[in-house]
């Protein structure tokens, strides 16, 4: 049972702590969801389409930042650039991280999706006189992004949960503003229930805004039939 | 003398040790209909996608309307394919598009056509293979009859000098066969001119001036339909026309 004083702490204290943290937290991901996707389609096309030497390369890059763990990252965009006299703020050095990373995972998503567009839709637009490149856009992307959208959704929800990573290098976001107001009133049990309910919200309108997208997408005659 | 709109000379193309297409020379005049006969794997389908590049030749030289394709060049290619229409077996339509816009968006991304003119060459094109009241259909929404129509509609609106069709009615069922050939006679008729691959014998030496017998990647034996079918030279090519008119020759 809340008591008043509970209540009072929670509203007075707790809660504009918490709001401030989630749009910092929403600050946070959306940029990073929108550079991360393009990086993620960039790179998975040159990886199935690229010449060999940008292939290799975002083949490489698909493996370093799929490799390293996250927080590791984050530590060299916020304190290892300073050695080479670059300096990023907090906030720059964690979209940095995150798109980067999160591009590394879309690209898979997208690749797989890329390979699976049967070859004659390509034959088929290229005996048009499409050029590769035009083919790539005009006709294999706008169907291997419709399915690539389970996995990149999927990859969208992960990013909502490791923006959680940012406190680490000081950018104080929802979980950032949690450790400091539960450290405050040890209460960490309480505080971070309602920061776990906050990221399932924000996960759960992810996924209803998916699904529409990819409702509104399907290509008809391809219905999943729910027979 | 005429010169031929398309002439091919020395066409060749290995995979590894194995020779899928050996030294295949071949002239075209306008208005011709050659058809490639010959069993799986006498490289057919490798002469035909060698013919626009869709397979890249080892060897060989093509000319159109007198002129050399310097296929190397992305832009001369690309506007070679243009002239060169081709239907394929499993029609390759493009999936996320409807029969109006997989005829359309060649005009629009290669050719860039405006949105009205393009629409109303589209609908006509549609119209003309019988389709005009599925334009809102998709691929999926289609018989594979209808599919290969839309296939050879979205070919013609490119204006095309040369079409290839390889094995177009292969893949569909016996009762959708002949609204496919109904579609590629009135081309025939309107003097298109036409290489394709074919089992449907019949239906080919009727409309053909011209049948080549290919086997392991050559050209073995090319002449007139009734030499070929009833009196070939090489006896290879006589037992397989007697198979195929035996298979085939039914059906118009």
């Amino acid at each position: 049972m809340l008591t008043m004083d509970a209540w009072q702490y929670i509203q007075g204290e707790v809660a504009p702590a918490l709001l401030k943290g989630f749009w910092m937290s929403l600050g946070l991901i959306i940029p990073s969801a929108f550079f991360g996707l393009l990086i993620g389609i960039a790179v998975g096309v040159l990886r199935i389409y690229g010449p060999p030497f940008a292939k290799a390369l975002a083949n490489a890059y698909a493996s370093l930042f799929r490799g390293i763990p996250l927080v590791v990252q984050l530590f060299i965009w916020y304190f290892g650039l300073p050695y080479i006299k670059v300096y990023l703020s907090p906030f720059t050095a964690s979209v940095l991280g995150f798109s980067l990373c999160s591009g590394a995972y879309h690209s898979e998503y997208v690749r797989g999706a890329l390979l699976s567009i049967k070859r004659g839709q390509m034959l088929a637009a290229q005996s048009l006189g499409f050029s590769t490149a035009r083919a790539i856009f005009s006709i294999i992307l706008p169907q291997a992004l419709r399915r690539a959208i389970p996995g990149c959704g999927n990859e969208l929800i992960y990013l909502i949960k490791y923006s959680s990573l940012a406190y680490m290098i000081t950018c104080i976001e929802l979980t950032g503003q949690a450790k400091i107001v539960a450290s405050n009133s040890f209460k960490y049990t309480e505080t971070f229930l309602i920061v776990g309910a906050c990221y399932l919200a924000m996960t759960s309108v992810a996924s209803l805004i998916l699904a529409r997208i990819e409702v509104h997408l399907r290509i008809p005659g391809f219905e999943h039939r729910r027979t | 003398m005429e010169t031929p709109i398309l002439r091919i000379e020395n066409l060749s193309k290995r995979y590894g040790e194995r020779d899928v297409l050996k030294e295949a020379s071949l002239e075209v005049k306008k208005g011709d209909l050659k058809i490639l006969i010959g069993p799986s794997g006498a490289g057919k389908s490798t002469l035909l996608q060698c013919i626009n590049f869709l397979v890249r030749p080892d060897e060989g030289r093509v000319w159109l309307n007198g002129r050399e394709v310097r296929w190397a060049h992305k832009r001369d290619l690309c506007a070679y394919r243009q002239k060169v229409g081709m239907i394929f077996q499993d029609f390759n339509l493009f999936d996320h598009l409807n029969a109006l816009e997989n005829v359309r968006i060649g005009l629009v991304r290669v050719r860039w056509m405006g949105k009205a003119e393009s629409r109303e060459r589209a609908v006509m094109e549609l119209e003309r293979v019988g389709l005009k009241e599925h334009m809102e259909k998709y691929p999926a929404q289609l018989s594979g009859g209808q599919k290969q129509r839309v296939s050879i509609a979205r070919a013609l609106a490119m204006d095309p000098e040369v079409m290839l069709l390889d094995e177009p009615t292969s893949a569909l069922d016996p009762e959708l066969i002949g609204e496919v050939h109904a579609v590629i006679r009135d081309l025939g008729n309107r003097g298109m001119t036409m290489i394709m691959a074919t089992h449907q014998i019949g239906f080919a030496s009727s409309l053909a001036s011209e049948i080549i017998f290919m086997e392991e990647g050559r050209i073995v034996e090319q002449g007139p339909p009734t030499k070929i079918l009833r009196d070939a030279r090489n006896a290879r090519t006589r037992e397989f026309c007697s198979k195929i008119t035996e298979l085939y020759g039914e059906t118009c």
